[in-house]
Formats: C-alpha cells, structure tokens, sequence
C-alpha cells in the first residue's frame, strides 16, 4: 500500500517536472485497458462483439489448416510474432513506453478473424499471468487489438496491392496502420466510457488520442518494417504458400 | 540486393527509432505506466473506482518482467524454428529453375 502511494507521488512528480521542463510530453502510457477500468456495461458490450469475430476465426483457421499441413507451421509462427512483440513494451518519442501488437501478418496471410482469436488468447496469458490489460477488459481489449487492428491490415493490404503498390510496400502499410488503428480504437472505447465533463465525448477523444497516436507512432512504424522483414523470408521460401493464401 | 542486407537495413531502422526517444528526450520517466493511463481517467472521472482486480498480480517488479521476458522469449523461440525451417528448404525461385 505505502509503495503504492509512493509511486503515485513519484509519478505526480514526474509528471509536473516533465510538463514543467519539456515539451509538453504526455506522461501517459499507450496500452490496453486495464483491469476493473471499464464498467461493466461496456465490458459485456465489447465482449458480446467480440464473439462472433472469435468463432468466425476458430473456423477460418481450421479451414487453412485442414487445407495444407504447412499452414498450421505459419500460423503458430504468425501467433508467436504477435506473442513477441505484444511482450516488447518500447520507448517513444512522448517519454512513456508501449507495445506494439504484431497481429499485422497474421491478418495478412490469415484473415482478419483467424488474428482475433489468436488476439484472444495473447490477452487472456497477458491478463491472468501478467495483470496486464484485464479480465474484465478482455472484450474491449480484444476488439481493438484482435479485430479491428487486423481489419485495417488486412484491408489495406488488399487495397494497396489492388492499387499496384508493391508487396513489401503494401505489408508495411497494412502493419503500421493495424498497429496505430488498434490504439486508436482504445482511445475510442476510453472517450466513450469517460466523457469530458464540460467537453463531452469529443474533448475526451481528443485527449486520448494526443496521447496514444503519439506514442503509438514510432512503435508502428517499427512494427511495419518487422513484418516486412518475415514477410521478405517468406516470399523468397514459401512463395506457393503466400500465393494459396492469396497474400503475395 | 540480397535479401539479408534489406533485412538488416530494416532491422538496423528499427534500432535506431527504438533508441533514439532514449537518447534525446532527456528526463523522461519511460514508465511502463498502465498507471498513468488510470491517471487521466481519474482526471476524467475522479469518482470512478476500479470495479475488479487481477486476481493474481506478480509478486514484484523483477517477476513481471520475468513473465515479460518469458513471453518475448517462447514467441521468438517458435518464429526462429520456423524461419529455420523454412529458410533449410531451397528458395522458390531455385526450385523452378
């Protein structure tokens, strides 16, 4: 309790020394919801969304897999990559540290909704193992880092290679922007659940956003060129897979 | 070019922006801060209280970034072995010829 209370003066220290002497850098952190921090109307909201995405990916992965053993060794690869760097909480140009959530490639080989399960069980490990994010969370948690992140990947990677944009090009798009549409949503769900007092939901957006597209930024743009970097090893070695997949 | 040189190109952009906020933005606390984040909600809505706990929360700091780092490393571990073995077979573009 009293180291508790010690760090959230250090923190209050912090904060005011930071808004004092630098820029003004938001000391606030850009990562999932945390445990108890949403009511549980929202909680049973997000989460009833959630299920459909979830059981739509449970059968779209059995599907690939069924279809070439090989599909299951680049799914579990797909999974780790998020598990990785879903693990990696990294410094940004704001002075606070986020993670990025790795589903990009996965949303790019796999679909959308095969990401939201594996989305699922990278925050359930992260909330009962790690207290980080939450149980009661899961569902809000889920939707933006296991349905609409891989929504936006996958969308735009299709959209760029329709485009005629390059492959490497196209994936590095699709992570980035999965990536920064995830904590986008976060910021979403948080301004929905706290609206300003004087400024409403707007206001309250807005100051989510400053502070998680900010920080998020730099973690995406990472993310990107991460993807593109397995993205490059399988195009050169398992270009037939790619091209069942229909991800090349 | 080859493809481990783009590789470690991009590998190497991702050092750099990595370590570049560690670098020039002196003074920041760099807090790992999911607290921070209930701050602003605090800010928000200061009567809000937390409706449920983690029922288990690792024992200290050095146990969270075990777990962290046990996370990070089983992730690794599998993309290595697959690379590994994707990377053993012939490239595509040798197999045709």
């Amino acid at each position: 309790m009293k180291t508790a209370r010690l760090k959230r003066f250090a923190i209050c220290f912090a904060v005011v020394i930071s808004a004092t002497l630098l820029v003004p850098t938001m000391q606030v952190s850009a990562m999932h919801i945390m445990e108890g921090y949403l009511a549980p109307g929202w909680c049973i909201s997000w989460g009833v969304l959630c299920i459909p995405f979830v059981l739509l990916g449970f059968f779209s992965i059995k599907k690939k897999v069924n279809a070439s053993s090989k599909n299951l060794t680049l799914l579990a690869m797909c999974g780790a990559f998020a598990f990785v760097l879903s693990a990696l909480k990294l410094p940004s140009v704001t002075g606070s540290c986020s993670h990025p959530t790795g589903v990009g490639l996965g949303a790019i080989l796999f679909g959308p909704t095969a990401m939201s399960l594996i989305g699922v069980i990278i925050l359930l490990f992260q909330a009962i193992l790690l207290a980080h994010g939450g149980i009661t969370t899961l569902g809000a948690n889920t939707f933006s880092m296991g349905i609409v992140g891989p929504i936006v990947s996958f969308g735009i990677f299709k959209l760029s290679k329709k485009l005629g944009a390059k492959s490497g090009l196209a994936v590095f798009l699709a992570a980035f922007l999965g990536d920064l549409m995830t904590y986008v949503t976060t910021s979403v769900q948080l301004a929905l659940a706290y609206p300003d007092s004087t400024g409403g939901i707007a206001v309250s957006l807005v100051k989510f956003m400053g502070i998680f597209a900010t920080t998020q930024l730099p973690l995406a743009i990472c993310e990107g060129l991460l993807t593109v970097v397995i993205y490059n090893v399988l195009v050169k070695y398992n270009s037939k897979e790619l091209h069942d997949l229909s991800a090349i | 070019m080859k493809l481990w040189k783009k590789n470690l190109i991009l590998i190497i952009a991702v050092i750099v922006i990595i370590a570049a906020p560690l670098l020039f933005i002196k003074g920041a606390e760099f807090a790992g801060a999911d607290n921070l984040a209930k701050e602003q909600i605090t800010k928000l809505n200061p009567d809000y209280k937390p409706w449920f706990e983690s029922p288990i929360v690792p024992a200290s700091a050095e146990i969270e970034s075990l777990l962290f780092a046990l996370q990070a490393a089983i992730g690794a571990g599998i993309v290595g072995f697959v690379l590994g073995r994707i990377t053993s077979n012939k490239p595509d573009s040798e197999i045709q010829k």
